[in-house]
C-alpha cells in the first residue's frame, strides 16, 4: 500500500466504529478522512471545535463562505439540521460527554491508554487547541495512525513525551490491525491479512495480548 | 448614548502594555480592519489573549510578525510560524492553555466567577503550579478568570445599541470576550437602526458593548 492507500484503509476501518446517530469529532489529517467512509444506512453529525454540529463537505469554489470554516480553517459547508454556537458551548458538548466518539492522530501511545500528541519539547510546540479536551470528554478515544514512524516505535510501554491526557485511548487503528486498551494492555483483535502477528509485535514496543477469536482487518 | 466611533477612535483606546482580547478563531470572525489599524499604529508591549495567532498575512498573526506583543495566552500556535520563533527564542512570552478552558476562563471573568473547575489537562504539563480541588469524588483544577483591558472583536451585524448577531462559525470567542474586557470594541460588518434585529436572533446583548465600528468585511 502506497501512503495514500494505507491512509484510507486506516479511515474505513474506523468509519466502521461509528453508529447512527452519533456526534463525532474527526481530528486534521487522517482522522478527517473518516468522512469519506461512514458505513450506508447511519447518519452520523460532525462536530467542527470552532463552533457548529453539521459539518460537511468543501464547497464548490464559487459556493465558498468565508464565515464557514472548519477547524483548520479551511472553508466548509453546514448540512440541514446543522447548528452554530460559540466556543462555550462548543466545549460543553465536548467536555460535558455529549460527542459519541473523537478520532485523533498521535505521536505515542502507551499500554495504559496515555496519549501524547501536542508537542515534541524544543521541536514542535504547536499547542493542544481542542485535544486535550476531546480525550477527556469524548464518550470514545479513537486513534487513527500509522503503526511506526521512520521505522520508530509508536506504541509504547511508557510515553516519554508530555501528555496530552493520560488513560485516555479506547482503540487503535493502524495499517497493520486494531488494537484494544484494555486493563491489561495493548489487544490486538484484528489484523491486517498482510501482515502476522510477530510482524505487529515487532513494530509494537508493548507486549501485544492476542485476542482469542483474531479476525482479519477489512 | 452613541457607541459608534471612528476606527481611528477605537485604535487610541489600546494602549502600549494593556492587555488585548482578540476574537476569531485561525482569523476567521477576527476584526481584521481593527488589526491593520493596531498595526500600523505600532501599540507595543500588549498582552495578547486570543484563541490562535493566526497566520503570518492574516487575523491576530499580522501583529505578532510586527512584534507588538511581549506575552501571549493562546491555545494553538502552529499555524504562525513567526510565534513559534518568538517563543523559542525567547522574545515572547507563550502560555498555552487548552482550548475549552481559555473559552471558559474567559467566560468566568466576563460573568463575575471566580474561576472554574475543569478536569481538562489532570495529569498532564497543564496542572503545574495549578490547585486541584475534589468536589463529588472527581479531581479538578482550578483554572482562574482571564480579564483584559481591551477587547476587539467582530460581528456580522450590530444594531446602534451593541445588540450582536452572527453569520456561520465567526461566533467562536466573540460572545465570551464580549463580557470579559474594561472596554469592549465590536467591529460590525454592517451597522442598522435600533429596532431593526429581532430580539429572539441577538447573540450578544447589548450591554456588554462598548463602542461600535462599521466597516470591513471579515476574512
Amino acid at each position: 500500500m502506497d501512503k495514500q492507500q494505507m491512509q484510507e484503509f486506516i479511515a474505513r476501518r474506523v468509519a466502521k466504529e461509528l453508529h447512527d446517530g452519533d456526534v463525532v469529532n474527526l481530528g486534521i489529517g487522517l482522522p478527517t478522512l473518516v468522512a469519506n467512509f461512514v458505513p450506508e444506512g447511519i447518519s452520523v453529525d460532525f462536530q467542527s471545535e470552532n463552533g457548529f454540529i453539521g459539518l460537511g463537505p468543501a464547497p464548490a469554489e464559487d459556493q465558498v463562505d468565508l464565515c464557514i470554516s472548519n477547524a483548520g480553517g479551511q472553508p466548509v459547508t453546514i448540512c440541514e439540521g446543522g447548528v452554530f454556537f460559540d466556543s462555550a458551548i462548543s466545549f460543553g458538548i465536548i467536555r460535558g460527554g455529549h460527542v459519541s466518539a473523537t478520532v485523533l492522530g498521535a505521536l505515542q501511545v502507551d499500554e495504559k491508554g496515555n496519549i501524547a500528541n501536542y508537542m515534541i519539547p524544543g521541536k514542535m510546540v504547536p499547542g493542544m487547541g481542542g485535544a486535550m479536551d476531546l480525550l477527556i470528554g469524548a464518550k470514545k478515544v479513537i486513534v487513527a495512525m500509522e503503526h511506526t514512524v521512520k521505522g520508530n516505535h509508536k506504541l509504547l510501554k511508557e510515553c516519554n513525551l508530555p501528555l496530552t491526557a493520560p488513560a485516555a485511548v479506547d482503540l487503535i487503528v493502524t495499517e497493520m490491525g486494531v488494537i484494544e486498551v484494555t486493563p491489561e494492555g495493548f489487544k490486538l483483535i484484528e489484523i491486517n491479512p498482510e501482515y502476522t502477528v510477530e510482524d505487529v509485535q515487532a513494530a509494537t514496543e508493548a507486549t501485544l495480548i492476542i485476542a482469542d477469536d483474531l479476525k482479519d482487518m477489512q | 448614548m452613541n457607541k459608534r466611533i471612528s476606527i481611528e477612535e477605537a485604535l487610541n483606546l489600546v494602549k502600549d502594555g494593556d492587555t488585548l482580547m482578540v476574537g476569531g478563531f485561525l482569523a476567521v470572525g477576527t476584526p481584521e480592519a481593527l488589526i491593520d489599524g493596531l498595526v500600523e499604529k505600532g501599540v507595543k508591549d500588549l498582552t495578547l489573549i486570543c484563541n490562535d495567532t493566526g497566520f503570518p498575512e492574516k487575523g491576530v498573526g499580522k501583529m505578532v510578525v510586527a512584534k507588538q506583543f511581549k506575552k501571549i495566552i493562546a491555545s494553538h500556535v502552529g499555524t504562525n510560524r513567526e510565534t513559534g520563533r518568538q517563543m523559542n527564542e525567547g522574545e515572547t512570552e507563550v502560555v498555552l492553555v487548552p482550548q475549552g478552558t481559555l473559552a471558559e476562563q474567559i467566560r468566568a471573568a466576563g460573568f463575575g466567577l471566580g474561576g472554574v473547575l475543569t478536569p481538562t489537562g489532570m495529569g498532564t504539563e497543564v496542572e503545574k503550579g495549578k490547585e486541584i480541588i475534589e468536589v463529588q469524588g472527581k479531581k479538578y483544577l482550578l483554572e482562574e478568570p482571564l480579564s483584559a483591558d481591551v477587547a476587539i472583536i467582530y460581528a456580522t451585524m450590530a444594531d446602534e445599541k451593541g445588540n450582536l448577531v452572527f453569520h456561520g462559525s465567526t461566533r467562536n470567542f466573540n460572545t465570551l470576550m464580549a463580557a470579559a474586557a474594561k472596554t469592549t470594541i465590536v467591529l460590525a460588518d454592517k451597522v442598522v437602526p435600533v429596532g431593526a434585529l429581532n430580539p429572539n436572533s441577538v447573540i450578544v446583548p447589548a450591554v456588554f458593548i462598548d463602542y461600535i465600528v462599521e466597516g470591513g468585511a471579515n476574512g
